[in-house]
């Protein structure tokens, strides 16, 4: 089934007028939903909001926290912010890419998780901090990163323990 | 009718007018890389940029003219603004005439980076062009920053191309190149029914009507020139 | 507690909610407060609370439990307060789950031994009023020292953050027992637009999201502009990495916020509001809903508000991951559907803003002291500060730092008071290099400089900006040139790519300074990068442009032997530069431990069990991990 034509989609539409200043918005639902933006519903806002393609597609591609293609399972957020840079920043994303077979940025080989950075998640104070899904990792070592990763492999999102939290 | 100053001289223009518009009615030369009369104004390739006083410089093609506005379109800020400018363009796209001819003209004699031949300036007029004048709107930007470039929406032709090649005509530099037979190799059809002088000296040429600035120079625009430099460069 | 919400339709409505609000906040009986801002979420604090509530719940404790925002005391979270009627709030830092039952045990003593510091009371910028906890009597604690006596608190003057670590963000009694929306009141009831703009334009406040234009002089911009309606916009984006203010506002005390803005409506003649957050902020946006409901449901938001006749109302637009969005004309076009790319100015988004119309954006800080600005007056803000910079700031100071916190100084305040006092200066055995200011559109100010007071002007001339309280402390581990890669590399990938100059200037900036950096670079390449730091901060069009250099300028300005360092000699000094560093075991001290070979992720490391140990450069990714881990000091740097 397209994914134009299932429920869960016009749920999504229903808080919505079809108007353009809701492109973003409705966007966010849709990453939210599939945890990307597929091809057939970004043609299918774009009817809706009689916005042309190419400008919805410039704002698919514009904003970091969309992605066109599927991501992996288990989202790896590495903080780069100037605060957790200082601190080691950059030591930790090789690491965690040392770990996951990533380089740099991008979704593992086994899609068990997707690799980004982000500029900044605002815990500076307790640089460097990293966040897996929605639970927050602060004053990273590289000696604890694989030990994190770990805890989210096979499938297992089991709570975090000391030394995370979920928002 | 709004009265300002362009280089010491009063001039007068019409209420909406840019100070572009402005110093064109006068024949006071600006240069423009993304600019088209018959497109909007987009202020992407900072060519035209003026000087106002003493804040940043701005880009004429998008600044209205004020009353009492005080211009400068030749100042030492504004061109050695054009000739760092004409530096990075050369650098980005060396095989392109217009640039080429911009930057000998206002004297650029070196180019200190690496060259990339990159192609698209992101001038944007291609868009507009398929946008506001063939109303067919099927090219559009895509990404941002460093990984911005001109993009069909998923790297697909849409329906919405009619394949009239406005986007190829207006492209400064020639970023697609001729579709001759031998498009590897040769020039666009323009040249295949001219022949002209500079032909023989100038080995990289693209389509041009007009003999191209670098060849009547002796400077380092030459081909052969050139290829010192670049054997120097890798020597280092 | 949202049974008690009553529709305040009068100052006594207010007073009522007020009185339920001093009940929840000051209580008759033992309460304890966990810091639940993202701080200490990310520390554990998710755990500590569970802790707190398994104890009090399972042992039947008469205890109240609640949450609360940010002290700003971030090295020391997960942060738990114990208030115990009649004597001073004990704070307890750095708590683990398992010693919430030892704290909770000894109670109404504190256990001293774990505990941090006592608050004797509390002040409140907007009432003018301190509270006392402990009846009149001192509230001397024998082994721990007062918030008052501490340098980290000593110094700073909290009118933003008045709220925050005080009230539960998710009470709106709370918020009103504090004083809040009696501004509100008074500008509805007692003053004019025209009085209350007077206020802002004599309190000489400036916008605190880094440009520091003259807050007034835009309301009054936006009074005077033609067109309706009007919009009132809160610049929450906070996209400066290492700045994390206007997230200890939102999730400590939303509602100064809301009361700011409708207070701004009211002035300029507004009746919408939107607030602008980042999506990386899903906490602030949840509070800042609530809160939004909450004022809805009190008739404080919507229309005729306290039966005035103003109606105002706010909604909450969420960003999307872009920095250039913090700019006021990108995030106008965010809020509008487009992408964030700025658009010239002028127009000025006073005269056209959103949609086209009037509209006035200030920043998270401005908006929560307008509310001071009106109970206080302006007179009284004004003067507090310097001569041309009024009031205070609040500060993240992160980085190389003993004290990482969230701080709020009046302007003047020295940059060596603040690292040293209040931040406990650099760890031990390090020597402090630099102070970085303004974000990515800031610069790195040299230890030497440090007497420098914090003001618009005296940050301005050193080279760098004031910009949204973003404080990094770097130390002699920190090569100024990986930072000027640093900043270069995040505004390539954060501009919004329209203007040639900034597109392209940025990444060749970027290509230059990784050449020098990987030893690579010669002696005219310094010349070339400053002509283009120049081109690029005169021809682009934006604000995120026209400050891009700073970072490379500053960097060159007051380290250039660094830069001539690694150009001349291929040595990075503070051994940051990987293609400059090698990483060897030293024979002496290696004892064979074998515990870097597990995490080398080069493989590089052979070495049989107690025998020494050595490193293949060749497979060496200088990832640092075996310094990290050994425990003998047996791994260098060279």
């Amino acid at each position: 089934m397209l994914h134009v034509e299932s429920a869960t989609l016009d749920e999504a539409f229903a808080q919505f007028d079809d108007r353009r200043e809701n492109l973003i918005p409705i966007l966010q639902e849709v990453q939210a939903t599939y945890s990307y933006l597929p091809e057939d519903i970004l043609r299918h806002v774009s009817r809706k909001l009689k916005v042309p393609l190419p400008q919805v597609y410039q704002v698919a591609t514009f904003y970091r926290c969309f992605s066109l293609k599927p991501r992996g399972k288990h989202v790896v957020q590495v903080c780069l912010g100037t605060a957790c840079h200082v601190r080691g920043g950059t030591r930790i994303l090789e690491r965690v890419g040392t770990e996951t077979g990533v380089a740099g940025v991008g979704t593992s080989p086994d899609l068990e998780f997707v690799v980004e950075t982000v500029r900044c998640i605002g815990c500076c104070g307790l640089a460097p901090v990293m966040r897996v899904d929605k639970d927050i990792y602060a004053t990273l070592e590289q000696t604890k990163v694989k030990r994190v990763l770990d805890r989210y492999r096979a499938g297992g999102r089991r709570a975090a323990k000391k030394g995370a939290s979920r928002e | 009718m709004i009265r300002l100053t362009i280089n010491g001289s009063s001039v007068q223009v019409e209420p909406g007018s840019t100070v572009l518009e402005a110093a064109r009615l006068y024949g006071i030369p600006i240069p423009t890389l993304c600019h088209d009369d018959g497109l909007s104004a987009y202020g992407a390739c900072r060519m035209c940029v003026v000087e106002l006083g003493v804040g940043h410089l701005v880009t004429s093609c998008n600044t209205r003219a004020t009353e009492g506005m005080v211009v400068r379109t030749n100042s030492q800020r504004v061109a050695r603004a054009r000739r760092l400018l004409l530096e990075l363009y050369v650098a980005t796209s060396p095989q392109s005439k217009r640039i080429q001819d911009l930057a000998s003209a206002m004297g650029v004699r070196e180019c200190r980076y690496e060259a990339k031949n990159e192609d698209c300036i992101q001038c944007g007029l291609c868009v507009r062009m398929c946008a506001e004048q063939m109303m067919g709107g099927a090219i559009g930007f895509a990404g941002r920053g460093v990984s911005r470039r001109v993009a069909r929406p998923f790297d697909q032709t849409s329906e919405l191309c009619r394949q009239c090649g406005a986007c190829l005509y207006i492209c400064p530099v020639c970023e697609l190149r001729c579709q001759a037979s031998t498009a590897d190799t040769a020039l666009c059809s323009g040249c295949l029914n001219f022949s002209p002088s500079c032909f023989k000296t100038y080995d990289d040429a693209m389509c041009f009507l007009d003999p191209c600035h670098a060849c009547e120079l002796t400077g380092p625009f030459r081909a052969d020139a050139r290829t010192s430099r670049r054997a120097a460069t890798t020597a280092r | 507690m949202s049974d008690h919400l009553c529709h305040v339709t009068d100052l006594e409505a207010l007073e009522r909610c007020a009185i339920h609000g001093r009940a929840s906040l000051y209580p008759e009986r033992i309460k304890i407060m966990v810091g639940m801002a993202t701080c200490g979420r990310a520390a554990g604090a998710a755990e500590v609370l569970e802790a707190v509530h398994e104890e009090v719940e399972g042992k039947h404790l008469p205890y109240a439990v609640a949450e609360t925002g940010c002290i700003g005391w971030c090295s020391q979270e997960p942060l738990l307060d114990v208030w115990v009627p009649g004597q001073p709030r004990v704070t307890y830092g750095r708590v683990k789950p398992g010693q919430v039952r030892d704290i909770l045990a000894e109670l109404p003593d504190p256990k001293t031994n774990l505990a941090l510091a006592v608050m004797t009371g509390d002040d409140n910028a907007l009432t003018g009023k301190r509270i006392s906890y402990c009846n009149g009597g001192d509230g001397h604690v024998d082994g721990l020292k007062s918030y008052a006596d501490l340098p980290l608190f000593k110094r700073q003057l909290r009118i933003v953050m008045r709220n925050c670590g005080i009230v539960d963000p998710a009470s709106f009694e709370e918020y009103a027992a504090r004083g809040g929306y009696r501004a509100l009141w008074r500008a509805l009831f007692s003053l004019t637009p025209r009085e209350v703009l007077q206020e802002v334009l004599t309190s000489g406040l400036r916008g605190r999201g880094g440009a520091g234009f003259p807050t007034g002089r835009k309301w009054q911009a936006v009074c005077e502009a033609k067109g309706t309606p009007k919009y009132i916009i809160c610049n929450a984006d906070e996209g400066d990495p290492g700045a994390y203010m206007d997230r200890g506002v939102l999730e400590g005390d939303p509602h100064s916020v809301i009361e700011g803005m409708i207070i701004g409506g009211y002035t300029m003649g507004a009746h919408e509001g939107v607030i602008y957050v980042r999506d990386e902020y899903p906490l602030a946006v949840a509070r800042l809903s609530e809160a939004i409901l909450q004022a809805q449901r009190s008739d404080l938001l919507g229309k005729d508000i306290l039966g005035s006749g103003f109606s105002f109302n706010i909604s909450i637009t969420k960003g999307a991951g872009a920095f250039v969005c913090g700019e006021e004309t990108a995030l106008i076009a965010s809020i509008e559907g487009r992408v964030g790319e700025p658009r010239p100015r002028p127009p000025y988004p006073a005269e056209q803003g959103l949609w086209g119309k009037p509209t006035c954006i200030n920043n998270v800080e401005t908006w929560a002291t307008v509310p001071v600005i009106v109970q206080r007056g302006g007179a009284w803000l004004s003067a507090i500060g310097t001569g041309k910079s009024k009031g205070t700031k609040v500060f993240s100071l992160v980085g190389n730092v003993t004290n990482t916190a969230l701080i709020e100084v009046p302007m003047g305040t020295t940059l060596a008071d603040v690292v040293n006092e209040i931040g406990g200066g650099v760890p031990a055995g390090r020597v402090c290099k630099a102070v970085q200011t303004g974000g990515p559109s800031g610069g790195c100010i040299p230890a030497a400089m440090l007497d420098l007071p914090v003001d618009y002007e005296s940050l301005t001339q050193a080279g760098s900006i004031m910009g949204s309280g973003g404080m990094i402390v770097m130390d002699d581990h920190t090569c100024m040139v990986d930072i000027a890669k640093y900043f270069l590399g995040f505004l390539e990938d954060e501009s919004c790519g329209k203007c040639f100059s900034c597109r392209v200037g940025t990444q060749r900036m970027k290509e230059i300074v990784d050449r020098i950096s990987k030893g690579r670079g010669s002696e005219e390449d310094l010349k070339l990068l400053e002509d283009l730091a120049w081109l690029v901060g005169e021809t682009s069009m934006c604000g995120l442009g026209q400050s891009a250099p700073n970072p490379v300028l500053t960097t060159l300005r007051y380290f250039r032997d660094e830069y001539l360092a690694h150009i001349r000699e291929h040595r990075c000094p503070a051994k940051v530069c990987k293609e400059l560093i090698t990483y060897s075991i030293d024979p002496v001290t290696c004892n064979g431990c074998g515990a870097c070979i597990s995490l080398c992720s080069g493989t590089a490391i052979l070495g049989e069990k107690n025998k020494l140990h050595t490193i293949e450069q060749a497979k060496c990714t200088k990832c640092g991990s075996c310094l990290e881990t050994c425990k003998f000091d047996a791994v260098l740097v060279n």
